[in-house]
């Protein structure tokens, strides 16, 4: 029997760490930012770093072109990260850095900024994300092989697991294999294949240690989770995944104490559901994700980031951010949500979900660990995460999946949300990266070049040396001045480097329907007038790593007829502008959702005329600002496609009729 | 459901194909026939840029370009160039995502290391349904874009299964007249390992430790064919071995037990690629050249034949293996032009 009231708790839970994803520009920008937010009752911080910083570039090195400060902050050496954390107090900062490739550099540069404030590495707290097989999977920010990636993550653990106990070495993330389409069951069982992997690794390498240490291992292992607006499945999920994990811990890894194998997750609700038709609803949506994640006392997160109502418009103002705050803070302390214990326990409904779900998972792990574990199934689970996108996209098409405002309840009033001369978005200083590259050049100056070329030199040899852990090189490395692009190059040229699968691989074509096949005969009719199969290049320049929409046009041209050329993420525009004219394409279609369309898009439309395609027509699709199109446009650019063009075989009709009008090709009226 | 394309229209569009091959002719010189004959010419005098719009027309299908076509590889035939063309023509097969992409990456290295120029062809199968493809070869492929030595072009198979593109021949013979080494990739599903055989000097197949494929191999017949066998991922270990030692036991079973089995990893840090590359340019210096370049050009003329005139052109060679005893009556020497009109010669005159 339950005494009276104990189903209310004696005193009421303390809320989860509620962090806002920021960062943009340079560090001192950002610091003002921050020490903003944490005034406004934020109470964790949660880093964004520019893409040259996480993938391992200086921002003065080709590849960081146009990306300098966009999506996050330009951390090029301690002296920004010093600038960066200016003020803040880290003995008692939890601090969350979105960091994988460069992890450990990061997390060196923050070891050795806490020494200058006098704070020792053994009282930090905080996470580096740090996963890298979700990179290959769906990120997109990796630098290295997986053996030798694998092993920074190892070097990572076991060096805070000895010297800065409170740190998060590592953070399996399921969130960002959902936004490359996964179901539930795939999320749960990619992830914690994830975590396999790494555990194993580490394990090989505590050696003798392994024994003693796992236990502790283990329990530094936390989770960066998706919720999606399917509220109750989801959180049936992570009640699935904290049970699976639980039993992992004791059956495969053998630890003991049950708090170690607590599952421990922040989250990051959805957000490739945020729509950039009818904005606004996205308030709701998130809202109700939230839900997902705090509802069930059992099943809640520690740390919990939202993403705005303008997510899929562009990056959000300090406005925007504070809105969703907002949420996080009603649900916490104006709600009675913390008073209760579980409020599922014994709900049949959850239970069945999670024992489907569980079942499911089980199966999908099974696979993984069946053809070797997670990092040989790279290639497998990247192009099942594909295969899964595209069938959502299917279903967003065909009607199956209403999506508010986008397939279903369409007609509407205009949204006051995005009248104001901003566009209802955040716009980044264009003379950020020019101010950057200065800046760089200038601490690259003023350092001492012996101690430089000595801590380099020992980091390529550690490097070099499998069983030596590459922290400590790392950490005299910040202190003597190394700069990220620097740390990482050594790196690069220690390990080499590697191209993740693109998961675009050979999957069945679509079945028919009557507007794939109209758009099939259309194909056909233009391919025959032309007397070579219409052949459609798609290119990802700069270093953005969104993938989604370029690899689903690249199937759904192939399912269309065409044939296509797809290279992947990370491309120069030099080596698109020499693909698009080594494979005699008729068409270029660009993906760039990062926001360095201004500087990417004219490189390459320069770079096709260099390489003598100069005349072949050029289209680009992304996260496309409305106020960006006329310079689009001037720059050469035939259409852009954005989010709201939902309609992929409307898209490729459009191309169609493009490239048979350049061609002079008159289709047969449909 | 045909394009209304007004005759105007094609021609520009062929000028178009073509027109770099034009601009680049030194107004010294006196105009070429056709702009086939001209891109042939610059193939001939080792303009490496003159590829990708070779290709474009050799893969362009109209009455006109296949004219055309015929002039460009007359201009890098044999008797043009005076000698058979010098390149090291490897074709590299094996089951799908064996890695032999990734294996091309890592021999591309080594050969512009030593400075020889290269062409990579990559045939993709093509979708059943649609009639499109996927081609993502090239993105396993690194190299620096601004390097005028490397030359990589994507091919769909057509409704070839997963085998040989109909252009690849044609191709395989334009490219041969400027490149130092021309590799043909296909997927190796049973048929395409006997036409990359036909087309190449030498032919690597490349398997997979732990996958089953040398029983296969062995089922499939096909043991006869490589000149190179290759097991890569040898950084999957103990696996990588155990595939290794089976194609050895294959191979003494078979009596090839002379043929090179050579592991490779291809990923960073890179194994064996140093000895697979010696090992091929040891096949092809051993190789007698002239009747294996014979053998490639009737095989060429032959499956053109076939395309053009289908069964009843066939049948009226009395049948595809007549056919081929015809062209092995040719002399060695004959170009492509010369032994397709050998066969049609055969065709009933209307
Ligand atoms: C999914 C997602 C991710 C996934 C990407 C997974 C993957 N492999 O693709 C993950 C979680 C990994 C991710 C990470 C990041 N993301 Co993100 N992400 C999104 C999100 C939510 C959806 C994008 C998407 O995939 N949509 C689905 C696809 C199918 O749509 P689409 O790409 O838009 O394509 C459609 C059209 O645009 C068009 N199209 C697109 N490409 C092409 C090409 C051609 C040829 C044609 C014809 C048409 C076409 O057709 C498609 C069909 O409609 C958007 C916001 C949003 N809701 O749009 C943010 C968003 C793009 N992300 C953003 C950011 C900042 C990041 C990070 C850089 C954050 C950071 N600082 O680390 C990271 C790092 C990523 C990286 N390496 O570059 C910002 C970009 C800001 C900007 N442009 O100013 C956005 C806009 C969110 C925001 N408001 O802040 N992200
Ligand atoms: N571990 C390891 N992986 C490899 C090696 N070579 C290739 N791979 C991986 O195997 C996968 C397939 O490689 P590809 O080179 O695309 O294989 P492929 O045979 O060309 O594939 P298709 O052209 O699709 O048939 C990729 O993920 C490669 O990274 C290797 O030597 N070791
Ligand atoms: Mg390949």
């Amino acid at each position: 029997m339950t005494a009276p009231g104990s189903w209310r708790l004696p005193e009421a839970d303390r809320p989860w760490l509620m962090r806002t994803y920021a960062g943009h520009s340079d560090a001192r920008r950002s610091n003002e930012l921050y020490r903003a937010n944490l005034q406004r009752g934020q109470t964790g911080l949660s880093v964004a770093f520019d893409l040259p910083t996480q993938t391992g570039y200086d921002p003065d090195h080709e590849l960081a072109r146009g990306e300098v400060g966009k999506v996050g902050v330009s951390i090029a050496h301690r002296g920004d990260m010093a600038t960066l954390l200016d003020g803040i107090p880290l003995q008692s900062m939890n601090t969350s850095m979105t960091i994988n490739a460069t992890a450990a550099w990061l997390l060196a540069l923050y070891i050795v900024t806490a020494e200058s404030q006098g704070v020792e590495q053994s009282q930090l707290q905080g996470t580096t994300q740090n996963d890298i097989l979700k990179e290959y999977l769906s990120r997109g920010t990796y630098a290295f092989p997986p053996a030798p990636s694998m092993r920074l993550i190892a070097d990572t653990i076991a060096y805070t697991v000895m010297h800065v106990p409170h740190w998060n070495p590592i953070n399996i993330c399921s969130y960002h294999l959902q936004e490359a389409g996964a179901t539930p069951a795939q999320e749960i069982a990619y992830a914690l294949s994830n975590a396999m992997a790494v555990l194993d690794t580490v394990r090989q390498r505590l050696g003798e240690d392994a024994e003693a240490l796992m236990g502790e291992v283990f329990g530094r292992v936390s989770f960066f989770v998706n919720a999606g607006v399917r509220f109750i499945e989801e959180h049936a999920k992570l009640r699935a995944m904290a049970a699976l994990w639980d039993e992992l811990g004791r059956e495969r890894y053998g630890v003991h104490d049950a708090r170690q194998r607590r599952f421990r997750y922040g989250v990051q609700v959805n957000s490739l559901g945020l729509t950039e038709a009818q904005p606004e609803n996205n308030v709701h949506r998130i809202a109700l994700e939230a839900l997902a994640v705090t509802l069930g006392r059992d099943a809640r997160a520690r740390a919990i980031q939202l993403p705005a109502w303008n997510e899929a418009l562009g990056l959000p103002r300090p406005w925007d951010q504070q809105w969703s705050l907002r949420l996080q803070q009603i649900l916490a302390f104006e709600t009675d949500l913390l008073e209760y214990g579980d409020i599922f326990e014994g709900s049949v409904v959850i239970e069945g979900l999670v024992s489907e779900l569980t079942q499911q998972a089980r199966a999908e792990l099974e696979r993984v660990a069946q053809l070797g574990g997670a990092v040989e199934a790279v290639d497998y689970m990247k192009a099942s995460l594909v295969q899964s996108q595209r069938e959502r996209l299917r279903r967003i098409e065909s009607g199956e999946l209403t999506v508010v405002g986008l397939n279903r309840f369409t007609e509407g009033e205009p949204s006051p949300l995005t009248a104001g001369a901003d566009g209802g978005i955040l716009k980044v200083d264009p003379e950020v990266e020019s101010q950057r590259k200065v800046e760089v050049e200038a601490w690259r100056a003023a350092r001492d070049p012996d101690a430089v070329a000595t801590a380099l030199a020992e980091l390529a040899r550690v490097a070099r040396t499998p069983d030596e852990n590459v922290m400590p090189a790392s950490i005299a490395a910040a202190r003597a001045g190394v700069t990220t692009g620097e740390w990482a190059q050594t790196l690069r040229a220690a390990f080499g480097e590697y191209r993740a699968p693109t998961g675009v691989t050979d999957f069945p074509a679509e079945q028919s329907s009557q507007r794939l096949d109209q758009l099939r005969e259309q194909v056909q009719e233009l391919s025959s007038a032309l007397g070579r199969r219409l052949k459609l290049l798609v290119g990802k320049p700069g270093l953005d790593g969104h993938s989604n929409g370029a690899e689903q046009i690249a199937v759904r041209a192939r399912d269309a007829g065409f044939d296509v050329v797809y290279e992947g993420i990370r491309l120069t525009p030099a080596q698109i502008a020499s693909a698009a004219a080594q494979e005699g394409v008729h068409v270029v279609g660009l993906s760039i959702l990062s926001g360095s369309h201004g500087a990417l898009i004219p490189a390459v439309i320069a770079a096709l005329r260099e390489a003598g395609v100069g005349e072949l027509p050029v289209v680009v699709g992304g996260i496309i600002p409305e106020a960006d199109l006329v310079a689009l446009r001037e720059a050469g650019v035939a259409a852009v496609y954005t989010p709201k063009d939902w309609d992929l075989n409307a898209t490729l009709a459009d191309i169609v009729r493009l490239v048979a009008a350049r061609h002079g090709v008159e289709l047969a009226a449909r | 459901m045909t394009g209304s394309v007004t005759r105007s229209m094609t021609r520009s569009m062929t000028r178009s194909m073509t027109e770099r091959a034009e601009v680049d002719e030194r107004p010294a010189q006196s105009l070429p026939a056709s702009p086939g004959a001209a891109l042939g010419a610059r193939l001939a005098r080792g303009e490496l840029s003159a590829a990708a719009a070779a290709l474009n027309l050799l893969e362009t299908d109209t009455a006109e370009a296949r004219r055309e076509a015929v002039q460009l590889l007359d201009a890098v035939s044999v008797e043009a160039l005076g000698h058979e063309p010098a390149a090291h023509i490897i074709g590299v097969t094996g089951p799908p995502g064996v890695g032999k992409s990734t294996l091309l990456c890592a021999l591309l290295a080594r050969w512009r290391a030593a400075e020889r120029s290269v062409a990579i062809i990559a045939v993709d199968p093509s979708s059943r349904r649609s009639g499109g493809a996927l081609l993502g070869d090239r993105a396993r492929i690194l190299h620096d874009p601004a390097d005028g030595g490397v030359f990589i072009r994507s091919m769909a198979a057509g409704e070839q299964l997963g085998g040989v593109a109909p252009a690849t021949r044609a191709a395989v013979a334009a490219l041969s007249a400027c490149f130092d080494v021309v590799v043909v990739e296909t997927v190796g599903v049973g048929q395409s390992e006997t036409d990359v055989a036909e087309l190449a000097d030498t032919v690597a197949v490349v398997v997979q430790p732990g996958s089953g494929d040398v029983l296969q191999f062995l089922k499939a017949g096909i043991m006869e064919i490589p000149d190179v066998l290759v097991v890569t991922k040898a950084d999957l270990g103990a696996l990588a071995l155990r595939a290794q030692a089976d194609l050895h036991a294959a191979l003494r079973a078979l009596g090839g037990a002379g043929r090179p089995v050579i592991s490779v990893c291809a990923i960073p840090p890179t194994q064996g690629i140093e000895q697979l590359a010696e090992a091929l340019e040891q096949h092809r210096r051993t190789l007698a050249l002239p009747a294996r370049r014979a053998a490639a050009r009737r095989a060429h003329a032959l499956a053109d034949f076939a395309a053009e005139h289908g069964q009843r052109g066939l049948r009226a060679l009395g049948g595809r293996r007549a056919g081929a005893t015809w062209l092995e009556r040719q002399p060695q020497q004959a170009s492509l032009t010369q032994l397709r009109r050998a066969l049609e010669e055969r065709l009933p005159h209307p």
